[in-house]
């Protein structure tokens, strides 16, 4: 409700800012002007939105397989986590703006590049929690589960991993926000559609209003990604939330 | 002494049984002796309990007798056996089903398999009905009893029992110690009990045996000849309560 109200005002004030005020429209659209271009530009909008939403969907899955598995790895070989950890820590101080073109060039002008760079993006905050919740799982549990004659396998397909899907889930939760930023990025660097593309245009033909419908748009689908995934978790994992209520 | 004579329903066959022979053992962490000179006989098909002060060192016992840990002196030979630790541990996103038959899963039947298994196992249980829900949904008795089905189903002649009811009520814990009986009458196994409820230990072992504070040794050895079903209140009952509690207090063995 308070925040509902705060949204009001916020936009009140813009709305009154940008029509009252000293600013030109070309550069700060206001609501009203925006919520137009939402709806005029509305076919343009939804079009260059399902490239971007698939891009960022397949991104986000192929973090996650990859992130998982990266996690078991690192999980199961210890020198191998040792060696690797700092390259992957490392790994995400690139600044994905520099390498966005490098991958563009490597990949193509398709739908690979932009699935790569999001998958980068999101890897690491899924690697990091899944290796946490592998590591912490109960080692009283790990014992039973040597007594009951459980191979090193069994006792990370039957505890383990099951232990440590909430925390993927939560890692590609973190992820969601960030993966938004690296599709636009994707397409600033080399494309011919999605919202990212639809932006960079819109600003050198003065269409600055279809820009930011663009950005409602974009952080729509984060918000409702976010709430997809938290449903997700709900849904495949009812256990996380069921012990919590009972 | 032994009342539950009748052989076990798992794998070897009773004759090449061995029961639990603890001898002499000493179990060091570091700087702390956790049992010492510890030595313990369990014949085949028989209940001890083992009564004693916190930290005497039974987890411990318990964990030498499962080959989770080897001794630093002395030697244990047992039979195979299976762990119903304190904590239930119960794998929270498994039905009850699935958590009394992974120890099938994890000697390799089908999950379809396994669960064919346990379902009869489940129902004699008192837990028809329950088969689908999810430790998080079931009382704290059921998730014990889920627990004791899993030690059960892993086929092993042998199972080491620490402090199974000790997070269960009063009133609770009195109704799986009955229902815990009349489970050992009907699938009778060597059993290990470790509790610190020395009235649990009479009702529930053909022996008890009381340890000292740590370093853990027996200080008391001390049959139950009580005939089943006991009853708290039978004087017999007492009267032994009385000797176990004694010894435990440091007076002497009986």
């Amino acid at each position: 409700m308070i925040a509902l109200l705060l949204v009001a005002v916020l936009l009140g004030a813009w709305q009154l800012y940008a029509s009252e005020g000293p600013v030109d429209d070309l550069i700060l659209p206001s609501p009203s002007e925006i919520a137009t271009a939402l709806w005029e530009d509305r076919s343009l909008l939804w079009s260059n939105f399902l490239v971007t939403a698939q891009e960022v969907a397949f991104g986000i899955v192929a973090a996650l397989l990859v992130g998982f598995a990266c996690a078991t790895a690192l999980h199961f070989w210890r020198p191998l986590r040792r060696a690797t950890y700092p390259l992957l820590v490392a790994s995400q101080a690139v600044p994905i703006v520099i390498v966005a073109p490098l991958l563009i060039v490597w990949l193509g002008f398709g739908m690979a590049p932009k699935i790569a760079i999001i998958a980068l993006i999101c890897f690491f905050p899924i690697v990091v929690t899944t290796l946490d919740a592998l590591g912490r799982v109960d080692r009283d549990t790990i014992r039973l589960l040597r007594t009951l004659d459980a191979s090193r396998w069994s006792a990370f397909r039957f505890a383990e991993a099951p232990a440590a899907l909430p925390a993927a889930l939560s890692g590609a939760k973190i992820a969601v926000a960030v993966a938004v930023i690296g599709a636009v990025f994707a397409e600033y660097s080399g494309s011919s559609e999605g919202l990212g593309h639809l932006i960079l245009q819109a600003i050198p033909q003065l269409e600055t209003a279809r820009a930011w419908a663009a950005v409602v748009v974009l952080a729509g689908f984060a918000v409702a990604l976010f709430y997809a995934l938290d449903v997700a978790q709900r849904r495949l994992l009812p256990w996380t939330t069921n012990e919590r209520t009972s | 002494m032994q009342s539950t004579s009748s052989p076990a329903s798992a794998s070897a066959p009773a004759a090449e049984r061995q029961g639990i022979r603890v001898d002499s053992v000493t179990r060091r962490y570091g700087a702390v002796t956790a049992v010492s000179d510890l030595s313990l006989t369990v014949a085949p098909g028989e209940v001890v309990a083992v009564v004693g002060p916190s930290g005497c060192g039974k987890s411990t016992l318990l964990a030498l007798v499962c080959g989770l840990e080897t001794a630093d002196a002395g030697t244990v030979a047992a039979d195979p056996a299976a762990l119903m630790p304190q904590r239930d541990l119960l794998l929270p996103w498994a039905s009850a089903l699935d958590n009394a038959a992974l120890p099938l899963r994890l000697r390799g039947a089908g999950r379809r398999e396994a669960r064919a298994a346990a379902h009869p196992v489940l129902a004699e249980f008192g837990l028809a009905g329950f088969e689908k829900a999810r430790p998080g949904e079931l009382s704290g008795g059921m998730r014990q009893r889920v627990a004791f089905l899993r030690t059960l189903l892993a086929g092993k002649p042998v199972l080491c029992l620490d402090e199974p009811f000790a997070a269960l009520d009063a009133i609770a814990r009195a109704d799986m110690q009955r229902w815990l009986a009349d489970a050992l009458a009907r699938e009778p196994r060597t059993v290990l009990l470790v509790t610190h409820d020395v009235e649990e230990a009479v009702l529930l072992g053909d022996r008890v045996v009381v340890m000292s504070p740590r370093p853990g040794r027996v200080v008391a050895d001390l049959p139950v000849d009580v005939p089943r079903p006991r009853v708290a209140t039978d004087p017999a009952v007492v009267a032994l309560r009385a000797r176990a509690l004694q010894a435990l207090a440091g007076e002497g063995a009986a």
